[in-house]
């Protein structure tokens, strides 16, 4: 009965690709009918690295999270996870890999530590087995002592950590982490990106998706941003900041009556200090390798906003320039 | 079955762990109910000296292998619509399976596995309260248990093919309605199907209840023939096998996207 070749790693299990990346995918592309989910997206994800998907709602992340976890075939491309392919080996991966689903699978009726024990069965981890870690994986996730507790009365956050707990059954080195902290309160998100970073540490390679900018500066050595079903930029927070924002950002805040009447005035009297100039409904932004300085500028040409701060770029610059402002839905 | 398979099964056995006190319960107390009501109450006013619809037994004793089919059938019924739409849609159980090296054919044959399994407790607790009553004449009475199982599963596959099919539970309720309850009433349970009009009859013939209320009525009461029994038996047979068949299809449609 346990003779199933699923739960045995065969040669195959450990053999990488020449590249040595633990995810590698080229032209990867998923297509539900006539509509296109991922289309021709080349990544590749290194061994011990965090690697995070950015991009708004319908950009296609989740589709991608779901071909490497081997439940949604591609339509085209190449993926390969852990050195095997998903179509032939798709439950020798699964059986190596963690995933963090978006909307939560517990079952709300059992209690937290059946939830684990029961999903340590269905990697065929031997009953004992399965409870020790279990336990181990509560005092990970601070659930000790919720453990005979339902899931149904756990808070948002609690629900979140448990699933990650029971991602973490089988000793994933693949950890897969769709929007891990949509929805959580400041304290649950911090204490889960505390968790995922130990986790880390301890070598497992991480990929999450996020529309959280903070979350992926937090989390990620690498990233990706994608948008309409296509990756329009990769690199290190860092690299992303350097590449597609300026060094700082002015923000300025003027009455409304004067709004209209700055249309062209800002870019020329701010000639050469500013690398573009955005309006929006509310405020006036000024992207500057020196805020200061355009600051100056602007107050010396007689303009008096409202308001006006300084700050550092960041990478929600970065992704709202990339990915536009309307409103996807 | 698959190691995988069994982890499925046994995902269903730890979620029944909760309700069982209750579900052991009204299966005690459904045919003790059933039984005293009609087969001795409406029974006293159905026995007639000489009464050849019934085979000349008692009506009692003609009705509880027929009444211990339709359980079968009716807990089949439920087990297959909505804790499979469960597992796909509400606490979404299969989808959580899906993630580990579990594989949609290994859903099927676990959850499958799992209602023959509630099916055989319900058919054992059924006949057990039969022989409380004295409404069987034959030891072969036990292999009405098997039969019974083989009842429920004939409507088993095919009804969770038509779960993984379904958005909300709406279906379910036509099912019931129309299907279900009018084969319980109309399947040879209460009253030999030669009393329906003759335009009816052909369709009790090719529906799972009537072979499955025939063959367990054969083993309680010891009559029938052989050639009889292996008739009732394939179709029951051929009604598991291509459900199974149309489980696998649907589930995979259902859940692989």
């Amino acid at each position: 009965m346990t003779a199933d070749p699923r739960y045995h790693r065969g040669p195959m299990a450990q053999a990488q690709s020449p590249e040595s990346s633990l995810i590698h995918a080229r032209g990867l592309t998923k297509r539900f009918g006539d509509f296109t989910a991922v289309d021709a997206i080349d990544f590749d994800v290194a061994p011990g690295e965090a690697f995070g998907f950015l991009g708004p709602n319908g950009a296609g992340k989740t589709s991608t999270m779901r071909m490497i976890g081997c439940v949604s075939p591609k339509t085209e491309g190449t993926l390969t996870v852990l050195g095997m392919e998903p179509a032939t080996y798709g439950p020798l991966i699964r059986a190596r890999i963690g995933v963090v689903p978006q909307e939560d699978t517990l079952d709300q009726e059992m209690t937290v530590r059946d939830n684990l024990v029961i999903y340590g069965r269905y990697f065929n981890l031997p009953r004992a087995e399965a409870r020790r870690r279990a336990d181990q994986l509560l005092d990970f996730v601070q659930l000790t002592e919720r453990a005979e507790s339902s899931v149904e009365p756990l808070s948002g956050g609690m629900k979140r950590r448990l699933t990650i707990a029971r991602s973490l059954i089988n000793e994933p080195s693949l950890l897969l982490l769709d929007e891990p902290t949509t929805g959580l309160d400041p304290q649950a998100r911090h204490l889960l990106w505390d968790r995922l970073y130990r986790l880390k540490q301890r070598g497992t390679t991480l990929v999450l998706t996020t529309h959280y900018m903070d979350e992926a500066e937090q989390l990620c050595d690498r990233l990706v941003v994608m948008d309409k079903a296509r990756i329009v930029a990769g690199g290190s927070p860092r690299e992303l900041i350097d590449q597609y924002s300026s060094r700082e950002v002015l923000e300025l805040r003027f009455a409304s009556d004067i709004v209209e009447s700055l249309d062209g005035q800002l870019e020329q009297l701010l000639d050469g200090r500013a690398e573009r100039v955005e309006r929006l409904p509310d405020r006036v932004l000024v992207y500057a390798a020196d805020g200061e300085a355009a600051a100056v500028a602007v107050h010396a040409a007689g303009l008096r906003p409202e308001s006006s701060l300084v700050r550092r770029s960041t990478l929600e610059d970065v992704f709202l320039r990339l990915t536009g402002r309307s409103l996807i839905e | 079955m698959t190691a995988p398979a069994v982890h499925v099964f046994e995902h269903r056995l730890v979620s029944y762990r909760r309700t069982f006190r209750g579900s052991l319960f009204s299966s005690f107390l459904q045919p003790a109910l059933f039984l005293t009501a009609m087969g001795v109450g409406l029974g006293a006013l159905v026995n007639r000296p000489g009464n050849a619809a019934l085979g000349g037994v008692s009506y009692l004793v003609f009705l509880a292998p027929g009444l211990l089919a339709g359980t079968a059938m009716q807990t089949a019924a439920f087990e297959s619509t909505f804790p499979v739409m469960a597992a796909i849609r509400w606490v979404r159980s299969y989808v959580a399976m899906l993630a580990t090296p579990i594989g949609v054919n290994d859903i099927v044959i676990g959850q499958l596995a799992w209602i023959a399994v509630r099916l055989t407790m319900v058919a054992t607790i059924f006949v057990a309260i039969m022989t409380l009553f004295g409404a069987t004449h034959s030891p072969a009475i036990l292999l009405a248990i098997p039969v019974a199982v083989l009842t429920g599963m004939a409507f088993s596959a095919p009804i969770a093919a038509f779960s993984a099919t379904q958005e909300n539970a709406e279906g379910f309720n036509m099912l019931f309605r129309f299907v279900i309850n009018p084969l319980f009433l109309f399947s040879g349970t209460f009253f030999p199907v030669g009393q329906l009009p003759a335009l009816l009859q052909p369709i009790a013939y090719v529906t799972p209840l009537y072979h499955g209320v025939a063959l367990a009525r054969q083993l309680s009461l010891g009559t029938g023939t052989v050639s009889e029994a292996i008739l009732h038996g394939g179709v029951l047979v051929a009604f598991v096998v291509v459900g199974v068949v149309a489980c696998l299809i649907t589930f995979r449609q259902r859940l692989v996207k």
